[in-house]
């Protein structure tokens, strides 16, 4: 028997958060990452897998001392299996949605994606291997992945490492980057996306 | 093991994320329209709390847990990699939908799919390794 204590603590977890939830249990995470002597940021990664397969003979950014950083791979690990919990054991009465605004529902209808309120998944059906073979998948997967590779190691930063750790610092540079994160994106959805999703 | 530490905080920041819908490709979406207050509630209480917290450990001097002082270091003030590489950046957070915690946190939760995108991402980075003297910083 499973004391029910237990069960409610699962019930409990596996409704949809609230930001005033989410959000603090981000900046815990940063604490407990500077706890333990680490500076939480997810996109350095990157840098340590292109290392450790070798890219240190192409170019000089990737010989450094890659092993001391295998605490951030782990981390990265933790968040898949987090992910596979969640998607799992942590699931709502109404399954995985994205409880997005009505507005939202409005928009994604103009781009043609027919989803009515209250049933937008959490993934979208592009995320898929299928998708692959559309020109859209191409975009989103691959193109969408070199740009935030690229473009984090650039800023020398992603979300987790400029916009959580580097403002929580009071670091203008990170305040600048997450501008310009913004200003990326505000072009991508404003301007680019109806060519591609059209 | 005193490493498997660091895959329970990421344990954490994969639940947290999915559970907030900050995974999300709509929630993305969503933000970038101005359409719902979701994506920067959490983005400003997460920073909010962070601004707190880093003035108490920096005028405490509090100490790690392997007892030195908790650093922070200063990033580099020269402008243009910041504006030109988060641009880049959010041009792909856009597209995808996703940022590179999200994107381990999906791949776990079975969008295998996503393995593409990691490579990709992993691509973008050695190229900007190898083109970082010719880009402006």
């Amino acid at each position: 028997m499973v004391p029910q204590f237990l069960l409610d603590l699962k019930d409990w977890i596996s409704q949809p958060w609230p930001w005033y939830v989410g959000g603090p249990m981000i900046a815990i995470i940063m604490f407990i990452l500077l706890w333990f002597g680490r500076e939480f940021g997810i996109s350095a990664n990157f840098r340590v897998m292109c290392a450790a397969d070798g890219a240190g003979e192409f170019a000089d950014f990737f010989k450094f001392d890659w092993s001391s950083q295998g605490w951030n791979l782990l981390v990265a690990l933790g968040a898949m299996f987090g992910g596979y919990l969640a998607s799992h054991y942590f699931i709502p009465n109404d399954g995985d949605l994205a409880h997005v605004s009505v507005a939202t529902v409005a928009s994604l209808q103009k781009l043609g994606m027919d989803y009515q309120v209250g049933q937008v998944p959490l993934v979208p059906e592009f995320y898929s291997w299928e998708a692959l073979f559309t020109l859209q998948g191409i975009l989103v997967i691959v193109v969408g992945g070199f740009l935030v590779g690229f473009g984090a190691r650039y800023a020398g930063g992603c979300t987790s490492g400029h916009a959580i750790s580097g403002i929580s610092a009071l670091q203008l540079p990170s305040m600048v980057a997450v501008a310009g994160f913004f200003m990326g994106g505000l072009v991508m959805i404003h301007f680019l996306y109806p060519l591609i999703f059209k | 093991m005193k490493m498997s530490r660091f895959i329970f905080v990421g344990i954490l920041f994969g639940i947290t994320l999915y559970k907030s819908e900050a995974v999300s490709w709509f929630r993305i979406y969503e933000m970038f329209n101005f359409q719902s207050f979701h994506m920067y509630g959490i983005i400003l209480s997460a920073i909010a709390a962070g601004i707190i917290g880093v003035q108490i450990i920096k005028r405490n001097h509090l100490k790690s847990i392997e007892g030195e002082e908790i650093q922070f270091h200063d990033k580099d003030k020269t402008y243009p990699r910041y504006i030109l590489g988060g641009f880049i950046f959010g041009l792909g957070w856009a597209l995808a939908g996703v940022c590179p915690g999200p994107m381990f946190i999906l791949l776990g939760s079975g969008y295998t799919v996503l393995i593409v995108f990691l490579a990709s991402a992993m691509l973008g980075t050695f190229v900007y390794g190898l083109l970082r003297k010719k880009l402006p910083h």
